[in-house]
């Protein structure tokens, strides 16, 4: 890569592929890949459809150290059929959560750029999700910490949305979206009226990392540099978050607040001024810098 | 099935579960002691609401039955999609609800899930499919997508995928071919209370699915390519 412009304002989250930002998050030199390319453990489903396949079916994954700390990571690649999960590629995340149930990284990372299961393997790939979902939990119980990183172009949607909110904690930037169903899917089932998808701010106030950040669904907005989530997730790994009937029973409290306080809301902005955000409308214009000045103290339940 | 000829039918000793706006709560009688049982009827789309109110059920069995099995009846159309639950985090509620079904397992809750009408992606990951053991009734529809839907979003001719489900269990719907995968364990036959009596009890050893669907050839590569990973 002899892309200068990353020199001087740090490198993008956003624009970043899978391993370039696996190479900037952890200590330079340490990423030690599982089942590289190398290997070219493709899918076994796409061939047959006449689709292009990927020797690492859209996902990496490995070990390596950030900050010293030992860690597993697992980044999706958003440039393979959006980061979406087939069968191969959940088993590799999977495979990983529960590596290290009995490795004990400090943190296990997941890089998170997916729009859920890949339809092309629909059945496996939403059982890959399942089995996804409980290694992770499993690997929270067993005591280390999950973290997830979202910030891609295709953001974290789908059963990849679910998994996001199994976590510990997310870093999400600016551009980051996190949700269940894509505004697309919305409107080509509900209709425009519900939800008009090439409303780009209306995307953004609904899905995007200031209004995550604000709900309480993730618990850091950094600026779109790799650096940043760097420093975030060093913030991140002391801090555990344990999984008991006390702190779910906590979580559900939050929750039936929320839809007690802002379910009638349908609009990013109604929210944040129900939150007392004097002048809601500047939000989305705002650089981070400005933006967790104005919100200081707000949401976040 | 209706509701009430299936809670008949499970517990002819007797139950207690409640219907209120399509969320299923209480518990049923069986030789074996008592099992709590939560669901929801009509296809019931999960949102926010059915989500947190499946949790909170989840988290009052924790609190005043220990151990108790429990007993998830999955009739659902999936996830509730519109502007207001993604607004809402609708993600953060599907994943508080696998949480606290987790957490009971941790607990050593047994969880039994069992597919009497319809069981659909979203709706079904953060519900059913966290199950240790997943059974159905035999007209029961198991499915991500159906096969016309998938054509049109991933642009491919519906002739290929029909003449693909043939060979492959990975696109089309059906109980059976989520059987061959590992992501469903048993089609339950009459009478329903013994099917659940022989269940009752069972000890399971962590996630067997991609286990089952490797033996079953359904799915290859699954198990392989995670237990390489796994181990080195």
């Amino acid at each position: 890569m002899s892309d200068l412009s990353g020199i001087q304002r740090g490198h993008s989250y956003y624009e970043a592929d899978a391993r370039q930002r696996i190479s900037h998050l952890l200590d330079p030199g340490s990423f030690q890949e599982i089942l590289g390319p190398a290997e070219r453990l493709t899918s076994p489903h796409l061939e047959p459809l006449g689709q292009p396949c990927s020797f690492n079916d859209g996902i990496i994954i490995g070990s390596g150290s950030l900050n010293g700390l030992k860690v597993l990571v697992a980044s999706q690649e958003g440039g393979f059929m959006g980061g979406a999960v087939g069968e191969v590629h959940g088993a590799k995340l999977t495979g990983l959560l529960e590596r290290a149930q009995d490795e004990r990284p400090s943190a296990v990372l997941l890089l998170l750029e997916s729009g859920g299961v890949r339809l092309h393997e629909a059945n496996a790939g939403l059982i890959a999700i399942s089995e996804v979902i409980r290694a992770l939990l499993a690997t929270r119980f067993a005591g280390t910490p999950v973290l997830g990183l979202i910030g891609g172009a295709y953001g974290c949607f789908g059963g990849m949305g679910i998994v996001a909110r199994c976590c510990d904690a997310l870093i999400i930037n600016e551009e980051g979206r996190l949700g269940l169903s894509g505004p697309d899917v919305i409107e080509t089932t509900m209709g425009v009226e519900e939800f008009d998808s090439n409303d780009r701010a209306l995307v953004w106030r609904t899905l995007g990392g200031k209004h995550r950040y604000l709900l309480g669904e993730v618990q850091c907005l950094v600026e779109d540099d790799i650096n940043a989530f760097r420093s975030a997730v060093i913030n991140a790994i002391p801090t555990v978050h344990p999984l008991s009937l006390e702190s779910l029973q906590q979580e559900h409290l939050r929750l039936a607040r929320r839809l007690a306080d802002y379910g009638h809301c349908r609009d990013g902005a109604e929210i944040w001024s129900e939150m007392g955000i004097n002048d809601p409308h500047k939000l989305p214009l705002m650089d981070i810098q400005s933006f967790m000045a104005t919100v200081a103290d707000k949401g976040q339940e | 099935m209706n509701i009430e000829t299936l809670l008949n039918e499970l517990f002819p000793m007797g139950h207690s579960v409640k219907n209120t706006e399509n969320i299923l709560s209480g518990s049923g009688m069986t030789t074996k002691g008592d099992i709590a049982v939560m669901g929801t009827t009509d296809h019931l789309a999960i949102g926010v609401e059915t989500a947190l109110a499946l949790a909170a059920v989840t988290l009052k069995v924790l609190q005043n039955n220990p151990g108790q099995p429990i007993l998830l009846l999955v009739d659902t159309q999936g996830q509730r999609l519109s502007l207001q639950n993604e607004l809402l985090g609708i993600n953060g509620y599907l994943a508080h609800l696998a949480k606290c079904l987790e957490l009971a397992r941790q607990r050593g809750h047994q969880l039994i899930c069992l597919v009497y009408g319809e069981a659909v992606s979203g709706g079904f990951l953060s519900f059913g499919m966290m199950a240790d053991e997943i059974h159905t009734l035999p007209d029961a529809k198991v499915r991500v997508m159906n096969l016309p839907a998938m054509a049109r979003i991933t642009k491919l001719p519906l002739e290929q995928l029909e003449e693909l489900s043939l060979n492959s269990p990975c696109f089309a719907p059906g109980v059976e071919n989520f059987i061959k995968l590992g992501g469903i364990d048993t089609v339950w036959q009459q009478p329903l209370s013994e099917q659940l009596l022989e269940v009752i009890g069972t000890k399971h050893d962590g996630d067997q699915r991609r286990h089952n669907g490797f033996v079953r050839q359904g799915r290859n590569f699954a198990f392989p390519v995670a237990q390489r990973v796994k181990g080195g």
